[in-house]
């Protein structure tokens, strides 16, 4: 982890259904809190977005929605700092492997951009060598990473 | 057309102005119907000029993209115009990022979209 963590961190672990009705709870309980800590709307946008986009993709494309498989979450949030590792039971996937959505030959293809808007909204953002762990972090005390554009 | 349960669909001359009642478009059923609504508004109604404004749109996942995505591809093949209207910075900016500001027609107001339409 790249920041230093502040007096007000907390940190949780939780493990859900792979079920995509089941998750919005548990943002919506990050969300609330980080409001709480006095982060701003718009990064409590980003904020959703990485947690919708990661969350469902593991359940989704990870976990194929297997009622036996769960995601692991392992939370980190202070006033400063937001960090999340989420891990699905799939065999993982190579992120490399996944098509711009950027390419102007693609933009009419309907999958693809959740990996896209996860790399622009949070401030680190890496796959462990398997492909079934994410793990990102957003802070307020570094320079957001450069959204994916390609134009 | 059957009421619909994610879309307020108003006549103005010959445009159809689509609003969506969901603030936060993330629900795999709600996008599922959803998009049904939408494509149904063009395969079954065969509405030619259609806004779609996004005045009550807070959030909306890369799935709710998929959907918006094959909407725009069925409206081109059935010669029917689109254009999107009254989006929030931030959600114009999930647009933005994908690249997607490229492919939609995007007006600021609905009176925009409908001068030109």
């Amino acid at each position: 982890m790249s920041a230093t963590p502040s007096s007000d961190e907390r940190s949780l672990q939780v493990s859900l259904p792979s079920s995509l009705e089941s998750y919005h709870g548990f943002i919506q309980s990050i969300l609330e809190h980080l409001e709480e800590l006095g982060w701003k709307s718009s990064d409590l946008f980003a904020i959703h977005m990485a947690l919708e986009e990661s969350i469902s993709n593991a359940i989704r494309h990870g976990n194929k929605e297997d009622p036996a498989k769960r995601v692991a979450i392992e939370c980190e949030i202070s006033s400063i700092r937001f960090w999340i590792r989420v891990c699905d039971e799939g065999a993982g996937f190579d992120p490399k492997a996944v098509p711009d959505c950027c390419d102007p030959d693609r933009l009419e293809v309907p999958g693809g951009r959740g990996l896209a808007l996860m790399q622009a909204y949070m401030s680190r953002m890496e796959y462990n060598d398997r492909g079934n762990c994410l793990t990102m972090e957003k802070s307020l005390s570094a320079a957001s990473s450069s959204p994916c554009r390609c134009d | 057309m059957a009421t619909p349960r994610r879309l307020q669909v108003n006549e103005s001359a010959s445009i159809s102005v689509v609003r969506f009642k969901d603030q936060k478009i993330i629900d795999p059923v709600a996008i599922q119907e959803l998009g049904q609504e939408l494509f149904d508004l063009i395969e079954k109604d065969d509405r030619k000029k259609i806004v779609l404004n996004f005045d009550n749109v807070e959030f909306l996942s890369s799935a709710a993209l998929g959907k918006l995505i094959t909407f725009e591809k069925k409206a081109k093949r059935t010669g029917a115009q689109m254009i999107l209207t009254n989006i929030s910075p931030e959600i114009y900016q999930v647009f933005a990022i994908t690249n997607l500001d490229k492919l939609f027609k995007i007006k600021d107001s609905e009176a925009d979209a409908l001068a030109v339409l």
